[in-house]
C-alpha cells in the first residue's frame, strides 16, 4: 500500500497511454460521424425542400426549380443522396456552391488561411490577457482589482461581438465625426500592396480592429474561468508551504497557485472553442475579412445552402479536432494524469 | 410545533408550511438585497420590462414602417428626435423602444425552451445514472454523450443553420436558440440531481416504494429548481445576444423590429462606414444593458442560492 | 543565554461573520537549541493555529498578539522582507505533508531546491547536489528528485517534507502533525528519522501532535493544550505517566497504541465535546467534561501552578494542583484515580 503506488512498469505505462488515446480517438470519431449525419439531415430533411428555402422570395419558374433540384441530386432517393454525400466527404468533396459555381472544398481551402490567422491571433491574445487578469482577480477576490476586472469583463461579455466591431469602425475607421480614420474599415490588405514586407505590415494594420474586437469579447470568459479556478486553489495546503518557505506573495501565486489553476482552465478553454468560431464569423462579417466567416455570411445571404452545409461540417469538425488535441495534450501538462 | 397542536388543528401543518415559506422568501430577499450589482440589474430590468409593455402607448406603430416614417433621413439627434432618424426617417428612439419587445420575448421563450429541455435531459440522466440499473446507466451515459456533443459544437453556426433552413419567423428564432443553448443547463441539472439523489431522504422515499416519477417530481425537482433559476437568468442574457446576432446576420424575422434587425439595416444602408453613429449606438447599447442586467441578476441569485460561491470579503 | 524560541502570551483571534472567535488564548512556550518540545491537544485545541502563528502563516482573518521571539527577534513585529528571510532559513515547518502540502504539479527536487534559491543559501549549480544529499539523508534515493508527489507513498512524501525543511539548515523546525495520516510502521520510522536529524544537526524542534504517545517517544518536554490554552507542561515522562491535569490524564489514557485515527477527535473515556471557542464556559473551561470538577471550578480559572513535588518544572492549570486546592480533595495524588494512566496499556 505504501510503495506500490509509485512507479508503474514501463510496459504498463505504455498500455495505459494507448488505452487513453484510443478512447479519446473513438469519442472524437463518433462525434465527427454525428456531425456528418447532422450536417446532412439538418439541410435535407428539416425544411422539407432546400430549393424552396433557397429561392424563397425570388421569381423562379417551376422549370428552374426542377433544374436546381436535379443539379443538387434532390430528385433521387434520400438514402442515395446520403450515400453520395458521405462518399463525397471521404473524397474531400463538400459539394458545389450554388452562388460561386465552384466546389465548396476549393472555396474553403482558399479562405482558410486568413481565418486561421485572425482566429489564432485573437484567441492567443485573449487567452493571455484573460488568464493574466483572471489570475490577479482570483488571487484577491472582492478586492478593488477584482471588482474592476470583473465588471469590465462582464460588460464586454454582454456586448454583442458584431456591435463592438461596428462601434470600432465608426469610431476609429470611418473618419467621420471627431476622430480621424486611423484604421482601415475592412479587408485584409489595401489594393495595390506589393512586396512581402509591406504586405505583412499592411495585413497587420488591417488586423488591429478585428483582433481587438475578438479579444474584447472572448477574453472575458477566460478571465472568469481562471479567476474561479484560482479561487478554488487559494486555500490549498501547498500554498501555505510555499509561503512558509519565504516566497514573495507574487511568487507564491505565479509559481505555485497558477500552474495548478491552469490545468482545469485549459480543458474549459478548449471546450469554449465554439465561441471562438462564433466570434470569428461575426468579426469577419463586420470587417469584410476574406475568410471562412465571411464566406459563411455570404452563403447565408443568398442563401447558398450547399456552402453553408459544407462550412457547418468544417467548423464543427475543426472544433471537435481541437478538443481531441486538448485531450491528448492534457496529460503532458498534468503530471497526475500522465499515464 | 408540538404534535398535539398539530393533531387538534388539521390545518396547522399547512399554515406552518406557509409561514415557513414566507420566511424563506423574506430571507432570500434580504440576502439578495445585499448584492448591490444584483439590485441594480433587477431595477434596470424592471424599468426596461415596463417600457416594453408600455411601448404600444408610447410609439405609433405606423411610424415604424418605411412608408409612414415621420422625419427626414439621417437627422442627427435633436429636440424632435432625441436619438436621430434612420435612412428612412424613422425615429431611432421609437425603433429601440419597440425592439425591446422582440428581444425580451425571444430571450424569455428561447430560455424557456432550453431550460425545459436541459432540465428534462439533465434530470433523466442524473436520476437513471444514479438508480436505474444497467439499462438506466446506458440511457444516462448516452444522454450525456449527446449533451457533450452539443456543448462542443459552435453554437452560433448551429443556430444560424437552423434559422436558415426553417421558415422565417419568431418561432424559428426561438427554436434555433433554444435548441442550441440547453446543454449547459443539462450538465448543471445532472450534477445537482446526483447530489440530491445521494441524500438520505431520497433513499428513504425509494425504499418506501416511490417510483421514478415520484422521486423525480417530488424530491429531485424542487431541489434542482433554485440552481436552474440562477442559470435561467444567465441564459436569458445569452439568448438576447444570440437573437440580435441572428437578426444581424439576416436570418431573423424580417417582419418585426428588433435591435439586431436595426443594426443589420444600419450596416446595409452604409451608415457604419459613413459614421452615422446614432443609427448603430442605441440598439447595440440596449442589447448590452439588458444582457448585462440579466447577468448581474443571475450572478446575484447564484451567490444567494449557492453560498459556497459567495466571495469572501 | 537567549532561548531559540520564546513565545510570550500568544493570542490568536479569528474574525468571522459571527464575531470574534479566540483560538489561542495566552500561550507561553520556550525552547532551547537542540531541545524538542511537544505540544499535544485535540483537534481545535489551538495547537496548529499557534504553530502557524509562529511564522505568521495564518490567513488575514486572524489577529495575532503577544510576542514570538525567535533568537531574540520578535517575529510578530517584523517587516515583510525580514519575515520572508526568517521563514524557512530561520525556522522551517514539516507540514502534515502526506497528502496536500507538496505542490502536485512540480517535481519534488525543484520543490526542495526552491527555498535554497529564494534564500540564496546554495548556488544554483550546486542545488541538485544538495537536493540529492538531503534526499539520501532522509532515506530516499536521490533519483526521486525527478518524481512528482503523486508518485510517492505517504511515508515517502513525509520524508520529502523533512528533507525540504532541512534545506536551508534552519535553527528551528516546527513539525505540525508530521506523522498523522501515516500507518504505525511508517510513523515509527519517521519519528526515528526526526529524532536522528535533530540530534545530528542540533536543531530545536517544536512538535505538534494530537497523539501524546508520539510526543512522549520524541520530545524532552511536553505541553498539553486545551481550548486555546496550555493546561499542563513539564518533562515528557512526567506529563505522560503522571499527568496532573485531568485532561492530560484522559489524553494519555486515550492511546492504547500509536496512531489510532479514531481517537484523534475524542480521546477515549472523555465524554462531551470541547467548548465552543466563541462562547467558553466561565471558570475552568474543562469543567463541563471534567470527572473531578467541583463547585469552585465554576468560578476559578486556574493559572499554571507547579505540581508537587515542588522544584521540578512540571506545571498544571487545575485547582486540584495549586495553592487554592480545595480541602475536600480525596487521597494524596493530584490526579484522580479514575483518570490515572493505565500502565499495561502504555507503549
Amino acid at each position: 500500500m505504501t510503495s506500490t503506488a509509485a512507479r508503474p512498469t514501463a510496459a504498463g505505462r505504455a498500455r495505459s497511454v494507448a488505452r487513453y488515446a484510443a478512447g479519446r480517438l473513438a469519442t472524437a470519431a463518433a462525434s465527427l460521424a454525428a456531425v456528418v449525419v447532422a450536417g446532412f439531415f439538418l439541410f435535407r430533411i428539416l425544411p422539407g425542400d432546400p430549393v424552396r428555402a433557397m429561392t424563397e422570395g425570388r421569381e423562379v419558374t417551376a422549370e428552374q426549380r426542377e433544374e436546381l433540384r436535379r443539379q443538387f441530386g434532390l430528385d433521387r432517393p434520400l438514402w442515395q443522396q446520403f450515400l453520395d454525400y458521405v462518399t463525397g466527404l471521404l473524397r474531400m468533396d463538400l459539394g458545389t456552391s450554388f452562388q460561386y459555381r465552384e466546389p465548396v472544398a476549393d472555396l474553403i481551402l482558399e479562405r482558410i488561411g486568413p481565418t486561421v490567422l485572425l482566429a489564432g491571433t485573437g484567441t492567443l491574445l485573449a487567452a493571455l490577457l484573460g488568464l493574466f487578469l483572471g489570475a490577479r482577480a482570483g488571487w484577491r477576490p472582492g478586492g478593488p482589482g477584482d471588482r474592476v476586472n470583473t465588471a469590465v469583463a462582464l460588460f464586454f461579455w454582454s456586448v454583442p461581438t458584431f456591435w463592438l466591431g461596428l462601434l470600432l469602425i465608426v469610431l476609429l475607421a470611418s473618419g467621420r465625426g471627431f476622430m480621424p480614420g486611423l484604421f482601415p474599415t475592412g479587408g485584409m490588405t489595401a489594393p495595390g500592396t506589393t512586396g512581402p514586407v509591406s504586405t505583412v505590415l499592411d495585413t497587420a494594420w488591417h488586423m488591429v480592429l478585428p483582433v481587438t474586437t475578438m479579444v474584447a469579447v472572448i477574453y472575458a470568459q477566460y478571465l472568469m474561468i481562471m479567476r474561479s479556478s484560482l479561487m478554488d486553489e487559494k486555500g490549498a495546503d501547498y500554498l501555505t508551504t510555499a509561503r512558509a518557505k519565504g516566497l514573495r506573495d507574487a511568487l507564491v501565486r505565479r509559481r505555485h497557485a497558477v500552474p495548478n489553476a491552469l490545468l482545469p482552465t485549459v480543458t474549459l478553454l478548449f471546450l469554449n472553442l465554439g465561441q471562438v468560431v462564433s466570434g470569428v464569423i461575426l468579426v469577419e462579417t463586420v470587417f469584410s475579412w476574406p475568410g471562412l466567416g465571411q464566406l459563411f455570411y455570404s452563403g447565408l445571404r443568398v442563401p447558398d445552402l450547399g456552402l453553408v452545409q459544407g462550412l457547418f461540417v468544417v467548423f464543427a469538425a475543426s472544433v471537435i479536432l481541437m478538443n481531441l488535441l486538448a485531450d491528448l495534450v492534457y496529460p503532458l501538462l498534468d503530471p497526475r494524469v500522465r499515464p | 410545533m408540538s404534535a398535539p397542536a398539530g393533531l387538534s388543528r388539521p390545518s396547522a401543518p399547512r399554515a406552518l408550511a406557509r409561514v415557513r415559506r414566507r420566511e424563506a422568501v423574506r430571507r432570500f430577499a434580504r440576502e439578495y438585497a445585499r448584492n448591490r450589482a444584483g439590485v441594480a440589474g433587477l431595477a434596470a430590468l424592471l424599468a426596461i420590462g415596463a417600457l416594453a409593455l408600455a411601448a404600444p402607448l408610447l410609439v405609433d406603430q405606423n411610424e415604424l414602417t418605411v412608408t409612414g416614417a415621420p422625419g427626414a433621413a439621417y437627422q442627427p439627434p435633436g429636440a424632435e428626435y432625441p436619438l436621430g432618424t434612420d435612412n428612412f426617417g424613422r425615429s431611432i428612439l421609437d425603433l429601440v423602444v419597440w425592439g425591446s419587445r422582440v428581444s425580451l420575448t425571444v430571450g424569455f421563450l428561447a430560455t424557456g425552451v432550453s431550460v425545459v429541455l436541459g432540465t428534462l435531459v439533465g434530470m433523466t440522466a442524473g436520476h437513471f445514472g444514479a438508480s436505474g440499473g444497467s439499462a438506466g446507466r446506458f440511457v444516462s451515459s448516452a444522454l450525456m454523450r449527446v449533451t457533450d456533443w452539443f456543448l462542443v459544437l459552435p453554437t452560433l453556426v448551429l443556430a444560424v443553420a437552423l434559422a436558415a433552413v426553417l421558415p422565417r419567423g419568431t418561432g424559428t428564432i426561438v427554436l434555433a436558440i433554444g435548441l442550441t443553448v440547453w446543454p449547459a443547463t443539462a450538465r448543471l441539472v445532472r450534477a445537482q440531481t446526483l447530489a440530491v439523489e445521494a441524500r438520505p431522504y431520497v433513499e428513504r422515499a425509494r425504499a418506501l416504494g416511490g417510483g421514478h416519477a415520484h422521486v423525480m417530481v417530488w424530491h429531485v425537482l424542487p431541489n434542482v429548481m433554485p440552481v436552474v433559476l440562477a442559470q435561467t437568468t444567465l441564459l436569458v442574457a445569452t439568448s438576447i445576444i444570440a437573437e440580435s446576432t441572428l437578426a444581424f446576420l439576416g436570418v431573423g424575422d424580417p417582419t418585426t423590429v428588433s435591435w439586431g434587425g436595426v443594426l443589420e439595416a444600419a450596416r446595409n444602408a452604409g451608415a457604419i462606414s459613413s459614421g452615422i453613429w446614432w443609427y448603430m449606438v442605441p440598439p447595440g447599447l440596449a442589447v448590452a444593458v439588458v444582457a448585462l442586467s440579466f447577468t448581474l441578476c443571475g450572478r446575484a441569485l447564484e451567490s444567494v442560492i449557492n453560498p459556497r460561491l459567495r466571495e469572501q470579503r | 543565554m537567549t532561548s531559540l524560541l520564546d513565545v510570550r502570551d500568544l493570542h490568536v483571534t479569528y474574525r468571522t461573520g459571527d464575531g470574534r472567535v479566540p483560538a489561542v488564548r495566552g500561550v507561553d512556550l520556550a525552547l532551547d537549541p537542540g531541545d524538542t518540545l511537544g505540544v499535544a491537544g485535540e483537534s481545535g485545541s489551538g495547537k496548529s493555529t499557534a504553530a502557524l502563528a509562529l511564522l505568521r502563516l495564518l490567513p488575514d482573518t486572524a489577529d495575532v498578539t503577544g510576542q514570538v521571539l525567535l533568537e531574540g527577534e520578535d517575529v510578530l513585529g517584523m517587516r515583510w522582507g525580514r519575515l520572508r528571510a526568517v521563514r524557512w532559513a530561520g525556522a522551517s515547518v514539516v507540514f502534515q505533508g502526506a497528502m496536500h502540502s507538496l505542490n502536485p504539479v512540480r517535481r519534488i527536487g525543484d520543490q526542495i531546491a526552491e527555498p535554497m534559491a529564494v534564500h540564496g543559501t546554495v548556488p544554483a549549480r550546486r542545488a541538485p547536489e544538495r537536493v540529492a544529499a538531503l534526499l539520501e539523508q532522509v532515506g530516499l534515493p536521490s533519483s526521486r528528485a525527478r518524481d512528482y508527489p503523486h508518485q510517492l507513498s505517504g511515508g515517502q512524501r513525509q520524508r520529502v517534507m523533512i528533507a525540504m525543511a532541512l534545506a536551508c539548515e534552519p535553527r528551528l523546525v516546527v513539525a505540525d502533525e508530521a506523522t498523522t495520516a501515516l500507518d504505525v510502521m511508517i510513523q515509527a520510522q519517521i519519528l526515528a528519522l526526526l529524532r536522528r536529524l535533530v540530534a545530528e544537526h542540533g536543531i530545536g524542534m517544536l512538535m505538534i501532535s494530537h497523539d501524546l504517545s508520539v510526543l512522549a517517544a520524541t520530545c524532552d518536554r511536553v505541553a498539553v493544550m486545551y481550548a486555546g490554552r496550555i493546561v499542563e507542561r513539564g518533562p515528557a515522562r512526567e506529563v505522560v505517566h503522571e499527568p496532573a491535569h485531568p485532561y492530560a490524564g484522559a489524553l494519555s489514557a486515550a492511546f492504547p497504541r500509536i496512531g489510532d485515527p479514531a481517537s484523534r477527535l475524542a480521546p477515549r473515556g472523555l465524554p462531551g465535546d470541547p467548548p465552543d471557542p466563541a462562547d467558553p464556559p466561565p471558570g475552568c473551561v474543562f469543567r463541563p467534561r471534567c470527572p473531578v470538577a467541583e463547585a469552585v471550578c465554576a468560578t476559578v480559572d486556574p493559572p499554571l501552578w507547579p505540581v508537587v513535588p515542588a522544584g521540578s518544572d512540571h506545571q498544571a492549570a487545575c485547582v486540584h494542583v495549586g495553592p487554592a486546592r480545595p480541602l475536600t480533595t480525596r487521597g494524596e495524588g493530584a490526579a484522580p484515580p479514575a483518570l490515572a494512566p493505565v500502565e499495561e496499556e502504555g507503549p
